[in-house]
């Protein structure tokens, strides 16, 4: 034992610089292993600590309709403290003196009595500003947007037909993220103060919410199951502290599961080089073992020198990762706090976590070690006589065993890390398809070339060309290796970029050409008319217009829905019984929509004495699981209409169109309560604000919805979004160096006697670098190229599969990617195998005994 | 001089490689045997199977057909660590390329194959350490213990290996062309060297050479072509 040790320790001695290198592979991924993890668990602590403050009461109820008897009994039945909110979009103007608006934007009202929140606190600037609102003519405004608007306390702003006094800024609510503020910023007012606004009760999307408080006694949990029924059936929603934890705990487990996991990839990554540089390793000292064999040393003493050595390697890389992963946490809480609903002030360094991520780089470094070392076992004495050929492991039990134990471990370490049994095999599986088909493209690099080279096109390249791509296929290459650790890199990076654009893409394409941007609701039906000049005037005539009409499905198929939703045979999903149906009435299908069954029905004829014939959106159909000719109820606010499926259509979502799930033909609802929506197309930013602001001058109630302002905030969350995971992703990259690195230098000693060859030979030092560049250019496109074309594959299953939008090719970033990962791959190349052209022969044949 | 028991024997050994056109035999019935003390040359062309008949007898390669048996045990009965074993306890070597560990030292080196043995206690490795110095002084080395393989010239080097081989007082000693990779003079002192501390230790000598003065300093010259023994001269 003493004598193995010795003699690792004499070895390792001797490749310090390139052991140091391979320890270099492991540190970023058990880094970003351990920051991600200590997070994680931070994140799950603070939700467990902070939990009441996360949704500002014990209960809080929401329902789309202003509570009514039934709704206040079912309250007075709950009992406790009791604060009620509004919450509703609407436009928030900055007046100028003459009165009209300056400038005017979307936002979310929020009107709450002055006991909300019972648990946390309204964070604002000034501290106290939230006491102005008492007033009922202040509010609080969303930082973001009062930094924006330029305004400051004191400001004047316009909700409706009143003006308020700006209090402060508002920075946080209990329970809620930055990041959902970022997309409609908040304005807080007294519910007393939205009296004189002529706003309450006009707009769309309403939401009244009661937050309760009960005494420390009382059992919440069972308060909610008891009153479920009767909650459900007053089509209410009630949060409850442990829900919300659920619902918070499982989100951010996503999140952090999503960060753990690209953590993961760099650790894995790392593997990959350790495995490739103790394979390299062995390849090198195949001669040493054979000497120690001959001399009579056993099989497992070569094994244990190496061994010790890769061990060593995972020790140091992993303790260093986990030490400098314990640094960073703090630099990842930052980057995420915006979507953070919990305070991440006090988050501390989580030991344990770290101290895993460590135990998990040593785990995975010394498998990946074990596997190409058992090879050793089986280095012939015959070595010291005469090359033998490279030793196969492939009918060795032994690293059958330890390759098996290897891939039980990675996809043990997917599946815990993701916290998420199926995603984590999925993300393992696609992780070892991904790294299956970089070898194979590897392999088939090196079987054309080989084959190619015997080809007349090929025989008449320079010496050099021909040199360098031969070398991508001759014994001891490094195609393999380089092409799956650079091919992997690219892939992951590019598979997140490829993400973004999806997401986007589908939004520009909603805006692009001269496709609606503006979206007008809340129009009452006296508005529309003048609405319509007014923009018609402006230059942005209404490109479609729709009354909308809200209504519930009260039975289905002679079912009513209460009883399906009980029924689990029925197979209809909840949402679609539940949910309040915006339903419109035209007289001929809209542009961006198609009929595919049935026939449209322009007007309906109330002496045919059958049910209303309506059109239905095909996808609707399917979840309601109805056809052609089926009836359906509906409770139009109030009044019961009987209609049956007349035609079936094909809508376009992705256009800013009013596009609706249930049209009716004319002739049915023109009596019922309803708003209009209209869209139209501001051609240049200028126009787009005047219009905005004009509209929100003259009719106060009517919200306009802006897709430039929506793509605009969008970008801004995912940006945000992505910093974080590039922060991670960049920990990949990293170690993607080091392994591009380490496989680079692991082939130095054989370029170099190679190019002391051709110098003997006569070749000149300009002939050897060609001939390196050669080959390192070619394995950088071919690398980056393959990882492109995967991420290419891995952007659009997450297109298809998660967004449900078309993929979309960004040339660019796959340009730009193949590019990098050349230029890098030739920089380092050159860069570790400095010298090879210019050093003087003699060295190295003296280096060779 | 043929005594009851050889140190090594040779019984009908042949070797046949799968080559990708058909199985290629490059060494066919071979048989001779070898008492201690002996010293045997191996010549013959170039692929002849001179290197391949060594690496069957020290046990570093597996005869396809035919027994070797090695200071009384048959190898082909053996596994891989018990001919490690055998190796190590009874065997030298010395190659054409040296074949030191680049990563150690010359006293290193030397120690190699005692370390291999097992060193218990400081007085086992005190003992070793001396016999290795003094193996080193032998062949001209004392001054340079400390010196790694590549600050070393060949003869150097190939002396180092000298003393590896006999650190182990090995009762056979296999050399495959010593000094086909020295100068002259240098050649000379390494043979000087081999010759002399095989007498010194009456160590067994299997030798393969194309030097044919070598050769005649051997006992017995086996001729080996196209890989059979031609002639066996005594
Ligand atoms: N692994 C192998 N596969 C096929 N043929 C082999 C293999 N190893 C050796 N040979 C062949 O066996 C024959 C004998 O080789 P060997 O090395 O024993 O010759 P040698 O007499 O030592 O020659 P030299 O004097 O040149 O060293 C050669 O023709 C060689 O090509
Ligand atoms: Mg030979």
């Amino acid at each position: 034992m003493h004598f193995l040790l010795k003699l690792a320790w004499s070895d390792a001695r001797a490749s310090r610089g390139r052991l140091l290198l391979t320890a270099l592979a492991v540190v970023a991924g058990v880094a970003a292993l351990a920051a991600t993890g200590s997070l994680g668990r931070n994140i799950s602590a603070a939700i467990d600590d902070q939990a009441r403050a996360l949704l500002g009461a014990d209960m809080v109820i929401e329902a789309r309709a202003a509570p009514d008897a039934k709704v206040d009994a079912l309250l007075a039945r709950l009992g406790g403290e009791q604060s009620r909110e509004i919450t509703f979009a609407s436009m928030l103007a900055v007046p100028g003196p003459d009165g009209k608006a300056v400038k005017s934007r979307l936002i979310t009202v929020r009107a709450v009595e002055p006991s909300y929140p019972f648990y946390g606190a309204v964070e604002s600037a000034p501290a106290t500003a939230r006491e102005q609102l008492a007033d009922n003519n202040s509010v609080l405004v969303e930082e973001t947007l009062l930094k924006q608007f330029g305004l400051a306390p004191g400001s004047v702003v316009r909700l409706g037909q009143k003006n308020f006094q700006v209090a402060g800024a508002l920075q946080k609510l209990p329970g809620e993220s930055a990041a959902v503020a970022m997309l409609s910023p908040r304005v807080l007012v007294s519910r007393a103060g939205l009296e004189g606004t002529g706003l309450l009760g006009a707009g769309s999307l309403v939401r009244y919410r009661t937050h309760l408080k009960f005494s420390a006694a009382t059992d919440v949990d069972a308060l909610d199951a008891r009153e479920k029924d009767s909650m459900r059936s007053l089509r209410l929603r009630a949060d409850t502290v442990s829900e919300r934890k659920r619902e918070l705990g499982k989100a951010m487990e996503n999140v952090s599961g999503f960060l753990r996991l690209t953590g993961l990839v760099a650790l894995l990554l790392g593997a990959v080089g350790v495995a490739s540089a103790m394979q390299a390793l062995v390849q090198r000292k195949l001669a040493t073992v054979a000497v120690l064999r001959c001399l009579g040393a056993g099989a497992g003493l070569g094994l244990g020198v190496f061994l010790v050595q890769g061990i060593a390697v995972g020790v140091l890389g992993s303790v260093a990762g986990a030490l400098t992963g314990a640094g960073l946490q703090a630099a990842l809480a930052a980057l995420i706090r915006d979507f953070m609903p919990v305070e991440t002030a006090n988050f501390a360094v989580r030991w344990w976590e770290i101290a895993r991520a460590g135990a998990i780089g040593v785990a995975l470094t010394t498998l990946c070690t074990l596997v190409p070392l058992l090879a050793v076992r089986r280095v012939s004495p015959l070595a010291v006589l005469r090359a033998v050929e490279p030793v196969s492991g492939r009918r060795d039990p032994w690293r059958w065993a330890a390759g098996a134990a290897l891939a039980a471990l990675m996809l043990g370490l997917t599946v815990t890390l993701s916290g998420n049994s199926r995603q984590g095999a999925a993300f393992a599986g696609a992780l070892a398809a991904a790294g299956g088909a970089l070898v194979l493209v590897a392999r088939g690099l090196m079987a054309a070339t080989r084959r190619s080279a015997q080809m007349e096109t090929m025989r008449a390249l320079p010496f050099s060309l021909r040199q360098g791509l031969a070398n991508l296929h001759r014994p001891g290459n490094r195609t393999a290796r380089l092409v799956v650790a650079l091919g992997l890199g690219a892939f992951l990076l590019l598979t997140l970029a490829f993400s973004r654009s999806a997401l986007l893409g589908q939004l520009q394409f909603a805006g692009a050409n001269d496709r609606p941007n503006l979206l007008f609701f809340d129009v009452q039906d006296d508005q529309v008319d003048l609405l319509r000049e007014k923009l018609t005037a402006l230059g942005a005539a209404p490109r479609a217009e729709a009354p909308i009409v809200t209504m519930r499905l009260a039975k289905l198929k002679g079912r009513t829905v209460e009883a399906l939703m009980q029924d689990p045979q029925a197979g209809v999903p909840g949402w679609t019984l539940r949910r309040e149906y915006r339903s419109s009435y035209r007289s001929a299908p809209a542009e961006t929509e198609r009929v595919i069954a049935g026939n449209w029905v322009e007007k309906w004829d109330a002496t045919a004495g059958e049910g209303v014939p309506i059109s239905v959106e095909e996808g609707l159909a399917k979840d309601l699981r109805i056809g052609l000719g089926d009836e359906l109820d509906w409770d139009v606010q109030g009044v019961p209409v009987r209609s049956r499926v007349a035609s079936l259509r094909k809508v376009d979502w992705q256009r800013m169109s009013p596009n609706f799930f249930v049209l009716f033909p004319t002739g049915v609802l023109e009596g019922a309560p309803k708003f209009h929506v209209l869209a139209a197309r501001a051609e240049d930013k200028e126009l787009n604000a005047r219009v905005q602001r004009e509209v929100v001058t003259a009719f106060g109630n009517i919200s306009v919805l802006d897709l430039g302002l929506i793509i605009e905030s969008l970008d801004g969350v995912f940006a945000k979004a992505e910093l974080a995971v590039r922060f991670i992703a960049l920990f990949t990259l990293a170690t993607g160096v080091v392994v591009l690195a380490g496989a680079l230098a692991a082939g130095r000693e054989q370029r170099m006697r190679e190019a002391v060859l051709l110098r003997t030979l006569g070749a000149s030092a300009a002939q050897v670098r060609v001939a390196l560049i050669t080959e390192l250019t070619a394995l950088g496109l071919l690398a980056g190229g393959a990882g492109a074309v995967l991420a290419l594959g891995g952007g659009a299953a997450v297109a298809i599969y998660v967004f449900e939008t078309a993929p979309v090719l960004p040339w660019t970033s796959m340009a730009a990617t193949m590019a990098t990962v050349t230029v890098l791959t030739v920089v380092t190349g050159l860069l570790t195998q400095r010298g090879v052209a210019t050093r003087p022969p003699l060295e190295v044949l003296r280096a060779e005994g | 001089m043929t005594p009851a028991s050889p140190i090594l024997e040779v019984n009908h050994v042949s070797r046949t490689y799968p080559t990708a056109a058909g199985p290629l035999t490059v060494l066919r019935e071979a048989s001779f045997a070898l008492a201690a003390g002996e010293s045997l040359a191996l010549v013959g062309p170039s692929g002849s199977g001179k290197t391949t008949l060594l690496g069957l007898c020290a046990g570093l390669d597996q005869p396809t057909t035919g027994t070797v048996t090695l200071a009384g045990r048959v190898l082909a009965g053996l596994d891989e660590d018990a001919r490690a074993r055998v190796r190590n306890e009874t065997t030298g070597f010395v190659f054409q390329n040296f074949q030191l560990i680049p990563s150690l030292t010359a006293l290193e080196n030397v120690l190699v194959p005692l370390e291999l043995r097992g060193l218990r206690g400081a007085d086992a490795r005190r003992q070793a350490e001396a016999s290795a110095k003094a193996l080193l002084e032998r062949v001209g080395l004392g001054a340079r213990l400390d010196h790694y393989p590549v600050q070393l010239s060949g003869g150097e080097q190939q002396r180092v290996a000298l003393a590896r081989a006999f650190v182990t007082d090995p009762s056979i000693l296999f050399c495959d062309e010593p000094t086909g990779n020295l100068d002259g003079a240098t050649a000379a002192l390494v043979t000087e060297l081999i010759f002399g501390l095989n007498r010194e230790k009456g160590t067994t000598l299997v030798l393969v050479t194309h030097d044919a003065e070598l050769a005649k300093r051997c006992g017995r010259v086996l001729r080996l072509r196209g890989g059979e023994i031609v002639t066996a001269v005594n």
